[in-house]
């Protein structure tokens, strides 16, 4: 397990000596991008109003809070990563489209994404779930905030973090997944504990 | 107290209590993360533990939601009958949500189905979700408030299953789900089962049996032998904090049951995740208050 800090924009070079279990850390820009940002980008072909080439995202929706007397200027209150599964369906399209370099959520992501990281040399990363504040903690400041009507948890929110971590790597550039070999290891845990417990519950008349 | 005045107390305690509940875990929910951690031994499992506790932490010095997903507001009531507010009640936390929301601040997380908006007050269509138990010759109302988030909410499901296949096609339906949508699910997680004769009883029971304080028994033998091998099973399979792998996987295994139909067993799973934001608090007829789920909460 190495740990590492990585800083926007990043290259190639930063990510492809990462492997899944590592644990980076990120400085620079964090925007987050989620399902809508995902369906607007991939299926109604609207343009990004962010240049995410080198950048990392973050699956999240976060509680931000607008600064009193000061419109459009927000603080986070709290933000963490949600599952990442769900952008699964578009991701390796975004990740081509875009040329993001880093991607940050939570639980594992499937083969499609897999095979993008592998030909763009990007990587997906896990945020410890629920551990909102101590993201939080991490932002700076929050730069701008971008197609709001989608409401708060949607938007992109643009943001400058310090030594945002822990970050796991979980899909790195070279094909590994971590949570495909965690679940595989699971299911054959579960063949056997299932056959023991199923010889207790004949509880049928 | 005049029944404005009584409305606006109890407005204003249910919106404090359901804002301190997004920043607070109950006591037996901290207890057992404790324990849990207490047994990992890699560095990936303490590092997650870790991150959880200092965000607790961090949650609790400045005040804020310890997960940014503080959830659907859903809230169990078990009202006496007698209790002065029981005509405007449903519409008194309906306004709590609206108020906890800017308190806190909560995420707006209430979006119409259909329409597709989201409403930004945390009030909609049926939401907050509110469970109604009548509790004769009392005139106090006991409220539980939990917070339903997404990615919890998602290994939620129900199946009518057919009696020869057993207890045992159960057993596994629920195996199954946790393996498989559980390690995204924030793990160590809160399992809950229903057991009864049709989807929507089942559906309803299992999400029961995550308001249960963990590591409570099922009365019934049998199913309190159930709860502990199903426990013990799935955390043999060491899913760990965060589906990382670690000692254990959950912090409990409930069960509720209703009595079937001879022809059904269905069966419902409901998953509560690490940040398991579930409180009690009864409220008197005087709008006196005495938390349960939290030792020495200030509101
Ligand atoms: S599963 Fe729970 S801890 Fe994880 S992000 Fe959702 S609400 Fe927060």
């Amino acid at each position: 397990m190495k740990t590492k800090i990585i800083s926007t924009p990043i290259q190639n070079e930063d990510l492809e000596k990462l492997e899944i279990g590592d644990i980076v850390y990120l400085d620079g820009y964090l925007i987050t991008a989620r399902d809508d940002v995902h369906q607007r980008l991939i299926k109604q072909h609207k343009e990004l109003p962010v240049d995410l080439a080198g950048m990392a995202i973050f699956h999240a929706g976060p509680i931000m809070q607008e600064l009193e007397g000061q419109k459009g200027k927000y603080k986070v209150i709290s933000i963490g990563p949600t599952t990442s599964m769900r952008m699964e369906k578009y991701e390796k399209d975004f990740i081509s489209q875009t040329g993001v370099k880093v991607i940050i959520g939570k639980g594992g992501m499937g083969e499609s994404t897999v095979k993008g990281c592998q030909k763009h040399k990007a990587i997906h990363t896990v945020f410890p779930g629920g551990c909102a504040v101590l993201a939080a903690n991490c932002v700076e400041y929050v730069e701008r905030v971008e197609w709001l009507d989608l409401g708060m948890p949607e938007a992109m929110w643009v943001m400058r973090v310090k030594e945002f971590g822990p970050l796991i790597v979980s899909i790195d550039t070279k094909g590994q997944n971590l949570f495909e070999i965690n679940k595989g290891e699971f299911n054959i845990k579960k063949d056997s504990v299932l056959e023991e417990i199923c010889q207790h519950v004949d509880y049928l008349d | 107290m005049d029944k404005v005045e009584q409305r606006e107390k109890f407005i204003d305690i249910m919106a404090r209590f359901t804002a301190y509940t997004g920043k607070h875990l109950p006591d037996d929910v901290y207890v057992k993360l404790k324990e849990l951690r207490e047994k990992e031994n890699t560095a990936l499992a303490r590092i997650i533990y870790d991150a959880m506790f200092d965000d607790l932490e961090m949650a609790d010095e400045l005040d804020r939601p310890c997960c940014q997903d503080t959830g659907i507001i859903q809230y169990f009531v078990q009202l006496g009958t007698q209790f002065p507010l029981i005509d405007e009640i449903e519409d008194c936390l309906r306004e709590a949500v609206k108020k906890a929301t800017l308190i806190a601040p909560l995420r707006h997380n209430a979006v119409e189905v259909f329409d597709e908006k989201n409403t930004g007050n945390n009030v909609g269509t049926r939401i907050p979700w509110i469970d109604w138990e009548i509790v004769p010759n009392s005139n106090a109302a006991t409220i539980y408030v939990y917070m339903a988030g997404g990615g919890c909410s998602l290994p939620g499901t129900a199946k009518v299953l057919m009696p020869l296949e057993g207890y045992e096609a159960a057993v596994k339906f629920v195996f199954d789900q946790i393996t498989s949508y559980g390690i995204n699910a924030c793990p160590p997680l809160l399992v809950g089962i229903g057991i009864a004769g049709s989807v929507e009883v089942a559906a309803k029971l299992s999400k029961k049996a995550l308001l249960r304080p963990i590591g409570s028994r099922n009365t019934n033998p049998r199913a309190a032998e159930l709860e502990s091998s199903i426990e013990t099973g799935l955390n043999a399979i060491k899913i760990g904090p965060g589906g990382l792998g670690g000692e254990s996987s959950v912090m409990g295994v409930h069960i509720e049951q209703a009595a079937r139909h001879p022809a059904t067993i269905a069966v419902g799973l409901s998953t509560g995740c690490w940040a398991h934001r579930r409180s009690i608090i009864k409220i008197n007829a005087d709008m006196g208050y005495e938390i349960i789920s939290h030792k020495g909460a200030v509101l």
